[in-house]
């Protein structure tokens, strides 16, 4: 597949201090990168240097085979950029502002008209497009920044944080219609929400303290994944001892008077032990669940493993 | 760079506040206009004898440029004050940016739009001195000077506007600083009148009203073309260094 934004090596410093260090994202064709970390990891900084508002002080970013240093023009031109606030003009009219965006990327006469139809279509702004774009919601508004975003059809699509703000159904909206436009454009989403990289993403880069720590597919992050407790509900419960000492429980541990968190060792599963216990013992069974980590326990282990934040703590 | 003149254009003119500064300008220099042609009327017994007596030009035309002048340097500064801290304080910036333009396609485009909005000015400006023609010939090569040496001061307004709401994120500072600096440049000339005269009157060079006042007399100087031309330039310039300089800041 066609690689079409690639950066290596990204450093930026701002003072003394270190906002980004050795970064490298290459992003392919119909692909979304999740570009996930907590606040203040440096997550918008990137964005900003891979769309050519801030100058890295070291490294190399190349779209679509143009060096963004050297060529920013034709380079600019395949990039689309929605940053964190919504570059929006608030005395603009909805499509006047597209047109404008539009004009700016270069496109003139019948494409340009076009082209806005398209992008107001696409992005659900039918009905507000002759509304003055401070009037509008929240939720639209985020659209309308997603759609001068797009409107020239660029082959990479950043969004930096496109969902905060937003109430949940402005956020399944939205959602939905990132993933509408993965499918002709290449995107980055910067979020530091996890269950948006789950839903949306089919690569992920994490981030902590200006630094890469781990980058793979959605598939390999799941693979993190441990099973390693059971929850278990009884109306009828042995003591606590009991359970302890059936066969691969390591411990046990006590959420409320019925419900029990057995964890085990890895590689075992006390499961068939516990249910012919329960049916031999007459514990009344209620409830069994299979605990998985989540993937903020992921996200927090990966966090706290990288070993420059213990160096700092 | 068209694409941003149009934008800062049409953004201008969706505004009030152009609109608004059109009409209080004209009614001003209206009211003033008035009142230089009611003073011809009453001294016109007078000097008619007077062979090579001041004419209608001189008397009502000069002196309404002259004061559209001031009037335009105590406005620029609160048009031009939007130009870049606006842009900075609503976040939009990125959007000219990271579209496929230079740093000096953006800052001319801007400027532009500026400077087409004050020709606009001017040309309304103009209407009343060509009212004249109703009652009386006026000099159309005096007036032609005078519009002339209007139209750069003008440029150079917007250039030093630009380039002062490049510098900060609050456009009402921004419009503070242009007015200062604008206003200093006016009255430099009377310290430049008390200073030695046989050094080389560097301040009075520097004065904007020195350059103005031989185009309002008729006098076109190439050095006062070349003062306006340099003024225009150095400004654009910094202003492109000043918007390069946001990327890379610290």
């Amino acid at each position: 597949m066609t690689i079409l934004l690639e950066a290596q090596n990204l450093s930026r410093h701002f003072g003394p201090n270190v906002a980004v260090q050795n970064i490298d994202i290459t992003v392919k064709r119909g692909e979304i990168l999740g570009f996930l970390g907590p606040n203040g990891a440096g997550k918008s900084t990137t964005m900003k240097m891979l769309s050519g508002n801030l100058a890295p002080d070291q490294g190399e970013i190349r779209i679509n085979g143009f060096d963004l240093l050297a060529q920013p023009k034709q380079a600019k031109a395949q990039l689309g950029y929605l940053p964190e606030n919504p570059p929006l003009y608030r005395e603009l009219t909805v499509s006047e502002y597209l047109q404008h965006c539009a004009r700016l990327n270069g496109l003139k006469g019948t494409p340009l008209n076009l082209a806005v139809a398209t992008v107001i279509e696409r992005c659900g702004l039918g009905e507000v497009s002759r509304r003055l774009i401070g009037q509008l919601s929240k939720g639209y508004q985020q659209r309308t920044g997603i759609a001068q975003a797009i409107v020239h059809t660029p082959a990479v699509v950043i969004l930096d944080e496109p969902t905060s703000g937003l109430d949940p159904q402005q956020i399944r909206q939205i959602r939905e219609l990132i993933r509408e436009i993965a499918n002709q454009h290449s995107v980055i989403l910067s979020t530091h929400i996890l269950p948006e990289v789950e839903m949306l993403c089919d690569r992920v880069q994490i981030i902590s303290k200006g630094q890469v720590i781990f980058a793979d597919s959605l598939e390999a992050l799941h693979q993190q994944r441990h099973n390693s407790s059971l929850k278990i509900t009884l109306l009828n419960p042995p003591p606590l001892s009991e359970l302890q000492s059936l066969a691969d429980v390591s411990s046990v541990e006590l959420v409320s008077a019925n419900q029990f968190r057995i964890f085990f060792k890895p590689g075992s599963n006390p499961t068939e032990v516990l249910l012919s216990n329960a049916v031999s013992k007459q514990w009344q069974l209620q409830e069994l669940l299979v605990e998985q980590d989540s993937l903020e326990d992921i996200f927090m282990q990966l966090i706290n493993s990288d070993p420059t934040t213990g160096a700092i703590d | 760079m068209w694409c941003v003149t149009r934008l800062e254009l049409s953004r201008l003119f969706l505004s009030p506040f152009a609109w608004v500064m059109l009409a209080l300008v004209q009614f001003l220099l209206a009211y003033m206009f008035l009142s230089h042609i009611d003073y011809f009327a009453q001294i016109q017994g007078q000097i008619s004898a007077i062979p090579g007596a001041p004419g209608v030009t001189e008397l009502i035309v000069a002196p309404l440029l002259n004061n559209a002048a001031l009037v335009l340097l105590l406005i620029a500064p609160f048009i031009t004050m939007r130009a870049f801290a606006d842009e900075h304080r609503n976040h939009t910036l990125p959007l000219l940016i990271s579209a496929p333009l230079s740093a000096s396609q953006i800052v001319f485009g801007k400027y532009l739009g500026y400077l087409s909005f004050f020709l606009l000015q001017l040309v309304l400006i103009s209407l009343m001195p060509l009212s004249l023609l109703a009652g009386s010939a006026i000099d159309f090569y005096q007036l032609g000077a005078g519009m002339v040496g209007l139209a750069l001061l003008v440029a150079s307004f917007v250039a030093a506007g630009i380039f002062m709401s490049s510098l900060t994120t609050q456009p009402i500072i921004a419009a503070v600083m242009t007015f200062c600096l604008l206003f200093l440049l006016w009255i430099i000339d009377f310290a430049a009148a008390s200073a030695v005269a046989d050094n080389i009157n560097w301040l009075a060079w520097l004065s904007l009203l020195g350059h103005f006042q031989p185009m309002l007399a008729g006098q076109i100087n190439s050095i006062d073309l070349s003062f306006f031309a340099l003024f225009c330039g150095v400004f654009l310039l910094l202003t492109i260094r000043r918007l390069d300089a946001v990327r890379l800041s610290q």
